[in-house]
């Protein structure tokens, strides 16, 4: 299991465009990623879940996978999380 | 008799017998079930029977009103795939071995009131599409078949507590109107009223419920009001001037083909707006004399990548071609953070209308401005070529957009690649700074182009879209007439075309104050092209001068209208 803790410092947090580009990013990976913010754990593959977290800038979530991959995702989305831009 | 009003959510008067299109709200037990594999093997099935239902509904509504509104059904398809949605079902049937059923609503209800109460009104829009296709998948789970809308008999008025899109896109050909109890204009069952042409009064709210099946209802679509089991006497005027309308417009669609000439023998040219390739027949069918707004953002919207400077050219060529000798005005894109493509990255704006948007966005990124410049230049050879820029506020963005589309025409020279020699470049007035200073503006350019709906949202700054404010908005402001009348006189003085190609220039009964004011041409979507060249062919040009200076000194939009219909 790998695991991550990073900040969102989108101005805009992590709204559907966001969200969905990191849903993608997610699908391309065969482990299974959970994101976490505060209590809520959801699956890092489903849109509406990504979306329910409505994470906005300077929120603290934790990214966690499980599977034959779980290094490279919790590196990949992490880093999306903390320096996607738009 | 009773009369009731709500929101007139598509304009239009309609007569009609009232039938219900009752919502079940079906009742769902929970039960233990100790054999979760064939509830799994249930919602699988349930799943593929809704997809297949989403699917065409999605293709019909893509080919009666067009990608835009099609759209919302690709959400409704991802959310069928979505683990927290068929996934969680899935999951609960297993660990807490639930049925099917039960799940579904449970989990319907737990995602859309969490999206509803997010603080973002694209969440909030999409706890209506978890609902819309969460109760469908419960229907097919209970076997319940929802209301068939074939049972629809043309000429009636459906009534229904709330109508979705899935709803209005399988009403069949000649339906009457539609109400609801719940709605606003803005909802998306709206605009696919207004799409099909269908009269709608919305946000009626309890005031339904006393509504029975056969009913007779009179709605008014533009008044926002519905008269229920009329007089003889209310039945028999609402007829005749339904009759009225329809032979006004079979007379018409009969004198479509020839010019709008005014009484006085003033030329005032009647051009379609398009806003895809979809358009053009129409266009052509009510005898456009041209195309005086081609919104090129559908190449923008349709497609998951940048459009190519090769995919854009066949799109222009096309329109080009049907139009010939015909001048089609192309507005260059108009984009801004209000517009979700996923491709891009527009960022999303606190205030998207005052924000980095059309021409400011273009200029700011020229390799995506220059691919539509090359596109439209090589296009240009199949047909008759205008430019339009949009969302112009000063001389500078004017001559920066010049330079490129030069830098492009030289491009293309040095390669080798044809180019007309007399392509016209001008801009919308939009912007009020436009309109103000459309003396010094007209100097460089060949047209104006006078774009009321953002002219008007922005001179009295508000959004129509916003139902608190939405009564403000109204393109006949004497504020927006004055801008209208300050962009023409500009355009006479420096000898150069103006038109207009907002909302205002499709209202047959604003025509007479339009001329007056000073514009040679409106262009207006297809559908009123026939009404408004009748209306031309009543106005007298000079009378027309006398009544447009009277309304810019009226107080308000409500005063303009009633002095310009005492001559219609």
């Amino acid at each position: 299991m790998a695991e991550k803790t990073v900040t969102i410092k989108n101005p805009s947090g992590l709204h559907a465009r966001p969200a969905s580009l990191l849903v993608k990013e997610a699908g391309s990976f065969k482990s299974t990623i959970k994101i976490i913010k505060n209590e809520k754990v959801v699956d890092a593959k489903s849109l509406l879940g990504v979306m329910s977290l409505a994470a906005k800038q300077n929120d603290t979530l934790t990214v966690r996978a499980e599977g034959e991959d779980a290094e490279a995702a919790v590196e990949k989305l992490a880093s999306f999380l903390e320096n996607h831009q738009e | 008799m009773t009369q009731v009003k709500g929101v007139g959510a598509s304009p239009g008067l309609a007569i009609g017998r009232v039938i219900w299109w009752r919502k079940e709200k079906p009742v769902v037990e929970t039960r233990h079930v100790d054999e979760p594999e064939k509830e799994l093997a249930k919602l699988q099935k349930a799943v593929e029977q809704a997809k297949e239902q989403i699917s065409k509904l999605r293709e019909t509504t893509a080919e009666r009103m067009g990608e835009e509104e099609a759209a919302v059904f690709d959400a409704h398809l991802a959310f069928l795939d979505d683990p927290s949605f068929t996934g969680e079902m899935r999951n609960r049937i297993q660990t807490q071995q639930k049925n099917a059923e039960a799940v579904c609503a449970e989990v319907t209800q737990e995602m859309s009131g969490m999206l509803a109460s997010l603080d973002d009104e694209y969440m909030q829009a999409r706890a209506d599409d978890i609902r819309d296709v969460g109760n469908r998948l419960l229907l097919l789970l209970l076997g319940k078949t929802p209301f068939d809308p074939s049972l629809l008999e043309p000429g009636s008025v459906v009534v229904s507590e709330e109508l979705t899109p899935s709803d209005t896109a399988q009403f069949p050909e000649g339906i009457a109107g539609m109400v609801t109890a719940k709605g606003s204009k803005t909802a998306h069952a709206a605009i696919m009223a207004r799409t099909l042409g269908i009269p709608a009064v919305l946000g009626l709210g309890a005031a339904i419920e006393k509504l029975q099946d056969g009913d007779i209802l009179i709605i008014d679509g533009d008044k926002g009001e519905i008269t229920v089991n009329p007089s003889a006497e209310e039945e028999r005027v609402a007829r005749e001037q339904i009759e009225k309308q329809k032979k006004a417009r079979e007379q018409a669609l009969a004198e479509a083909a020839q010019d709008a000439v005014t009484k006085d023998g003033k030329r005032i040219q009647v051009f379609a707006n398009i806003g895809s390739l979809n358009d053009v027949d129409l266009a052509l069918k009510n005898h456009a004399e041209g195309v005086g707004l081609f919104r090129t953002e559908f190449l923008y919207l349709e497609n998951d990548h940048w459009p190519t400077e090769e995919e854009q050219y066949q799109a222009y060529s096309k329109v080009l071609k049907a139009f010939g000798t015909k001048p089609v005005v192309i507005r260059t894109l108009d984009i801004g953070g209000d517009k979700d493509l996923p491709y891009a990255d527009l960022p999303k704006e606190e205030n998207p209308f005052l924000g980095h948007r059309a021409i400011r966005y273009c200029l700011a990124n020229p390799d995506i401005f220059k691919t539509q410049l090359r596109a439209l230049l090589r296009a240009s050879v199949h047909g008759t070529l205008w430019i339009m820029f949009p969302m112009i506020e000063n001389l500078s963005e004017v001559r920066a957009a010049k330079a490129l589309l030069d830098e492009c025409k030289n491009e293309l020279k040095q390669e080798g690649i044809p180019v007309s020699d007399s392509i016209p470049v001008g801009i919308m007035i939009e912007v009020p700074a436009a309109a103000v200073t459309a003396d010094l503006l007209a100097q460089e350019v060949d047209f104006m182009s006078i774009g009321t709906n953002d002219l008007t949202q922005y001179t009295l700054a508000a959004d129509r879209g916003n139902e608190q404010v939405a009564h403000l908005y109204d393109a006949a402001h004497p504020a927006v007439l004055r801008l209208v009348q300050m962009t023409c006189q500009a355009a006479e003085k420096a000898g150069i075309i103006v038109g207009m190609c907002g909302e205002l220039a499709g209202d047959p009964a604003m025509a007479e104050v339009l001329i007056g004011l000073g514009l040679h041409e409106l262009s207006l979507s297809a559908g009123s092209i026939p009404e408004v060249k009748q209306a031309v062919r009543r106005v007298d040009a000079k009378a027309a001068k006398s009544l447009a200076d009277e309304a810019v000194r009226q107080e308000d939009g409500d005063q303009v209208r009633k002095i310009a219909g005492r001559r219609t």
